[in-house]
């Protein structure tokens, strides 16, 4: 295996969906290739760091009114 | 990951909303309303229509929790009525996004062929000298700017590769669920992914390494 095969390769290895074989080389070039092995760790550091994201939110306003109308639904 | 951490378990959740507890219907809202946001951007063509497609599901799930059968997540069926509802609104501004298929701008490497070695040179294929990436800084220098970047290179996904990857990687669910929400196969969805990924991880290179010239001022150390 390439580099340049490897790195297209890395969502299906981290996903559990390369056959059989075709993990087998993966981890055998990964195990050779510092310059992979790097891209696969910037791989799982960018997942990271994307999982710690804050998201925005909907503005008071907003968040005001579906109290209001979760209160309404609740008298009915 | 970010989301249903402190909340209880599905059924004390629904039981409660369906109870009327206000409590409870803040809790959900605040924790959820942030994810469904940033997703409904990918169907949608601003930030205000986004939030009315988020509202409207809400609105949707008041009325609705009654009929709510449990065969999915709570969060799940808020998230399918969250999908359907951004989509319905993303096709009356005529941004349709289809997903069952991909694009022909989403085939191609994910990576500059120009870091790698060329056929006919020696190791053809592999990382060119000096374009193999580099380890990062361990401490990833100012994480909060980190996320800044991943943030804003989040908005310039197109709109399938952002929905998946905010699905994935932000809300933290499973390929499975994906794939029923946004009805594509496992193999488009790992595609979609990996490139959403590859993308956020240039986004990252390139700004490591511009921190890094700065920071270090050409002291190669550290670099390998
Ligand atoms: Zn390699």
């Amino acid at each position: 295996m390439d580099c340049v095969d490897f790195v297209e390769l890395v969502t299906e290895f981290l996903e559990g969906a390369l056959p059989e074989a075709d993990e087998r080389r993966f981890i055998e070039h990964l195990a050779e290739c510092s310059g992979c092995e790097n891209y696969l760790d910037q791989f799982r550091r960018t997942i990271a760091t994307t999982g710690e994201l804050t998201p925005d939110n909907i503005s008071s306003d907003a968040r005001q009114q579906l109290l209001s109308a979760f209160k309404d639904w609740k008298r009915q | 990951m970010a989301g249903a951490r402190e909340l209880p378990p599905d059924e004390v959740l629904v039981r409660r909303l369906r109870d009327g507890d206000e409590e409870t219907f803040a809790l959900v809202l605040d924790t959820w309303s942030g994810g469904m946001l940033r997703l409904a951007m990918s169907f949608v063509s601003t930030k205000a229509s986004a939030e009315e497609a988020v509202q409207d599901t809400w609105l949707a799930v008041i009325r609705g929790i009654g009929d709510f059968e449990g065969r999915s997540s709570l969060k799940t069926w808020v998230y399918r009525i969250l999908v359907r509802t951004a989509k319905t609104r993303g096709s009356k501004e005529s941004r349709t996004v289809p997903f069952a298929s991909l694009q022909p701008e989403e085939e191609g490497p994910t990576v500059d062929a120009a870091r790698f070695r060329p056929p006919g040179e020696r190791y053809p294929g592999h990382w060119a000298v000096g374009q193999e990436p580099r380890p990062w800084p361990e401490d990833y220098v100012l994480r909060g700017e980190v996320r800044e970047l991943i943030a804003e290179a989040l908005d310039e996904l197109p709109p399938r590769l952002r929905a998946v990857v905010t699905l994935r990687d932000v809300a933290g669910y499973g390929s499975e669920e994906v794939c029923s929400m946004l009805e594509i196969s496992p193999g488009n969805q790992r595609v979609l992914l990996h490139r959403a990924r590859a993308f956020l991880r240039r986004k990252l290179e390139h700004y490591l390494s511009g921190v890094h010239d700065v920071a270090v001022g050409g002291d190669e150390r550290g670099l390998r």
